[in-house]
């Protein structure tokens, strides 16, 4: 084996997490090295060719990403500009008649139903707010704290009660409250409860009667920042940020295990050891990969507690998010749309959501697909030749363990039923159709190394959030095992393109 | 469900010795241990006793609860979940463990015996069959096998036992020393010996296919007889193991995984087993918080006590002044000690008080009137009873 050289940090995992911490480290005057499995940085969020000509990132908009990092990270100067507005979204209708939302605006629905999301909106915007700070704090364990822990305790509880009697007592009735209870206290039109839930929803294993952290979801989704330029934009800024702060980036780099040294005081986090045997020593190990890959694989269970490795087994970590990337060779034109910048939802009702959840529970995908579609190319060129463009749906609900199991036919089957799906608000997108891929969970598992496949690596509910996240004695970054750290999303805020996790495991490693 | 017998599935087990144990137990002294039918006393728990420290006894532990681990990460498996160090166990030869959980508190006591490389057997009180299974969880090579039913053992106890097992032709067994274990050919199966016993006295425990079980009583009451063999139950149990200063789950300890209030469980240095626990280990479950103990201090300390008079101090409170006005700790077991001639308890002591004086305060009874008395407890270093012909080897001859 060879030993090669020393450094204060190793991150595993380049993925936007891993390359916000590692940008973090570096600029604090860290020696970094960040390792990274495949080809290319980003992980979720790199863009991969999947038909000759034709990119795309699995992550497909950054629309909260934290504006405090990317102003500290000085994301501007690599390229970046944020806050160019709010990402448009409609809500596609088989009659044609959609619902547009851009932020305030709202369009296709009446009179009552724009005053109606008005109030809402409000309501959930200081809701939001109140929570806003705490996505970027480490979340203190329960048990003895120290004084920051109960400054920050503190601050959550002066939030809550500074959003007034009213509102405070709403906050309690609705955090937990399912989607569709929350949608049909408010709205009549089923396209509008469909686009509004959505964010509420997608990437994780809940359906719109699902009570538990929908509402808190989507009010985490509700802050941040947007940014030009889509996610290639975001993880090339980011690269440069950490690498202009100094941090080393080695891709090809697949970290087969963490190494861990044993002493009379007990175990360290040493190192890492790579698939080719190179080993690299630091003071500092931090993971982001997810939080089973971290433990079981990487660390092992000879050198776990018992009690902490059934918690992270248990860990509800399938994905139920599929990604399908068309290659168009021309502008695909949606029925009634003009601007196909934005998210498009196909999701007719709330029904169609719960339904397609069910047949997912039960190892099925639905014959009525639900999904999220946008057009990377229209923001980021360089995704498709001239002229030519990509098309990326996060369809919902299809299971990371189907019945019988995923192979070419059952995939293709599958494929054809999205398209056909789309077709129906695309009339002839058929035909422009020169190349496919579709990434089942179990796919996005094989590809990105990510356990289950899941968005955020392990499912984001009441039970796995917070101080629980991904388990106490880990839920603090730091982990049971002295020098060793996680960054990644299966951490405290959680997932999507937030830098979040790896702004605050860098901040306790800098303690 | 039975229609002859609606109570079936509840109705207790009988061991695969039953059939001779049934009508030696002259008492029907019956209680149960692991959902079997187990002898309390069979006709006198003194008398058995002193058949344990005079002549040679067996006590059944088939109900004992027995698992084989086996595989290429039995070993790993085992040394993650045990705070000793069971990679220094040598094959054909038993180790004294216990383990813990996160928080350092102990689940339970038991023995390895390792039989081979890759294959170990791992004998408890209780069922550990929820807490093998988290502990192998994430091993590639490791399976965990209750084979609680399909071993039959008896504890074989005493200055005879040697002769009598030598009388029944295992070769070689006067050479077999604490610890080891040994295999023979019985009738048309293997038996396993091994050195080991809860008596603090010479002593076997044998293990058998149930099958054969009777086969083996028999011989081994045929031989016996001249040596004074005779069964003895759990009372004679609980007096020879308090002389030899083990613990016993109940009384000394309760089980981590079983017990709800904060800190009625204890761990390993709480027990007086520190020797037990091995920091040269990397790691181990519990290690972390029991390193932070060892550094603290335990807040108790399982001690014995030998106490003036002859009232078993049973249940007592025990105090660091005469007067009873300052509570230091509590009584586990106690009992007037034949063997040391003294009257003999384990208590639970604050590690503070441990170097002042220690008053117990003793209610008993006589002839249904209470009384009580206050007498001075003086701490013991050794066992009260640890003769040396429970370590001797070759064992004396009879």
């Amino acid at each position: 084996m060879t030993q090669l050289g020393h450094y204060d940090s190793i991150i595993i995992g380049a993925g936007h997490n891993g390359l916000v911490c590692a940008a973090y480290l570096a600029r604090a005057g860290q020696r970094v090295l960040l390792l990274e499995a495949s080809d290319s940085v980003g992980g979720l969020a790199s863009s991969r060719e999947f038909h000759p000509g034709f990119k795309a990132p699995v992550a497909h908009s950054v629309n909260h990403f934290s504006k405090s990092i990317a102003v500290e990270l000085g994301l501007k100067a690599h390229g970046l500009v944020i806050d160019v507005g709010s990402v448009p979204c409609v809500g596609l209708s088989p009659e044609g008649k959609h619902v547009f939302l851009n932020g305030a605006e709202l369009r296709g629905v009446s009179d009552d139903e724009r005053e109606a999301y008005a109030r809402y909106s409000r309501q959930l915007q200081r809701f939001a707010r109140a929570l806003e700070p705490f996505w970027l704090k480490t979340i203190p364990r329960i048990g003895p704290n120290k004084l920051g822990d109960m400054l920050t305790f503190g601050h959550m509880g002066l939030n809550l009660r500074r959003l007034g009697k009213a509102d405070l007592r709403e906050f309690l009735r609705v955090f937990s409250l399912p989607m569709r209870d929350l949608m049909d206290e408010n709205f009549d039109s089923d396209i509008l409860k469909s686009l509004l839930s959505w964010d509420g929803l997608i990437g994780s294993k809940m359906a719109p009667r699902s009570p538990n952290n929908a509402v808190l979801t989507l009010l985490y989704r509700m802050v941040g920042t947007t940014m030009s330029g889509g996610v290639g934009a975001l993880v090339s800024a980011l690269e440069a940020a950490a690498t202009a702060a100094g941090a080393e980036i080695r891709t090809d780099a697949r970290v087969q295990r963490i190494r861990v040294s044993g002493s009379a005081s007990g175990l360290r986090a040493t190192g890492v050891e790579l698939g080719n045997g190179e080993v690299f020593e630091a003071d500092w190990v931090v993971s982001s990969a997810d939080p089973q890959t971290t433990f079981l694989s990487l660390i092992g269970v000879e050198n776990l507690e018992i009690d902490f490795t059934n918690r992270i087994k248990r860990l509800r970590c399938k994905g139920y998010v599929a990604k399908l990337h068309l290659a168009l060779n021309s502008s695909p034109t949606f029925g009634g749309i003009e601007d196909s910048g934005g998210r498009m939802i196909i999701a007719p009702d709330l029904d169609s959501i719960e339904f397609a959840f069910d047949d997912a529970k039960y190892g099925r995908w639905s014959e009525h697909p639900v999904m999220e579609i946008t057009l990377p190319s229209v923001h980021d060129a360089s995704l498709a030749p001239p002229d030519q463009h990509v098309l990326s749906a996060h369809v919902m609900f299809v299971p990371y363990d189907l019945q019988g199991g995923w192979n070419e036919a059952t995939r293709d089957a599958l494929s054809e039923r999205i398209i056909d799906t789309i077709e129906r608000y695309a009339p002839g997108i058929r035909q422009t159709v020169v190349g496919r891929e579709l990434l089942t969970p179990a796919d996005l598992e094989h590809a990105f190394g990510v356990t289950g496949g899941h968005w955020h690596h392990t499912e984001m509910a009441l039970d796995q959030m917070l101080m629980m996240r991904p388990t106490y004695e880990a839920a603090q970054y730091a982990t049971p095992i002295p020098g060793l750290y996680l960054c990644g999303a299966g951490c405290h805020p959680g997932g999507d393109l937030t830098g979040a996790p790896g702004h605050n495991a860098a901040h306790e490693i800098l303690k | 469900m039975n229609k002859a017998d609606p109570y079936a599935g509840e109705r207790l087990l009988e061991s695969p010795f039953h059939p001779r144990q049934a009508p030696l137990n002259l008492r029907e002294a019956w209680s149960a241990w692991n959902g079997y039918r187990f002898a309390e006393c069979y006709y006198d728990a003194e008398y058995e006793y002193f058949c344990v420290r005079n002549a040679c006894a067996t006590y059944d532990i088939s109900p004992m609860q027995k698992y084989i681990i086996s595989g290429g990460d039995s070993e790993a498996m085992l040394n993650r979940m045990v705070t000793r160090d069971v990679t220094k166990l040598k094959e054909n030869r038993v180790t004294y463990v216990v383990w813990c959980n996160d928080q350092g508190r102990m689940v339970d006591d038991g023995t390895i015996f390792k039989l081979a490389s890759d294959r170990f057997m791992l004998t408890c009180g209780s069922s550990c069959v929820a807490w093998l299974k988290m502990s192998a969880f994430g091993f590639a090579d490791v399976s965990c096998e209750d084979v609680s039913d399909k071993i039959a053992a008896l504890s074989f106890q005493g200055p005879t036992t040697c002769a009598v097992l030598k009388r029944m032709g295992l070769d070689g067994i006067e050479t077999a020393k604490p610890y080891d274990i040994r295999h023979f050919p019985f009738g048309r199966g293997p038996l396993m010996v091994s050195r080991t016993g809860f008596t603090g006295d010479l002593g076997y425990e044998l293990w058998i296919d149930p099958a054969l079980a009777l086969e083996l009583w028999d011989r081994l009451y045929a031989i016996g007889a001249d040596y004074g063999i005779q069964p003895y139950g759990e009372a004679a149990t609980n007096m020879a193991r308090l002389e030899a200063g083990f613990i016993m789950p109940g009384m000394e300890f309760n089980e981590a995984l079983k017990t709800v209030h904060l800190e009625h469980d204890h761990t390993p240095f709480e027990l007086n087993l520190g020797w037990l626990v091995d920091f040269n280990k990397p790691h181990f479950n519990g290690r972390s918080a029991l390193l932070a103990e060892k550094q603290r201090g335990p807040k108790y300390v399982l001690t014995r006590l030998d106490i003036e008079g002859n009232k078993p101090a049973e249940h007592s409170w025990l105090y660091g002044n005469k007067r009873c006005t300052k509570e230091i700790g509590y009584v586990t077991s106690a009992m007037w000690s034949p063997a040391a001639k003294a009257n003999i308890a384990l208590a639970m002591i604050r590690s503070e008080h441990l170097k002042g004086e220690i008053w117990a305060f003793i209610d008993y009874a006589k002839e249904l009137r209470q009384y009580s008395k206050i007498a001075r407890c003086t701490v013991k270093d050794k066992p009260f009873w640890a003769p040396g012909r429970a370590r001797a080897t070759p064992p004396a001859d009879f």
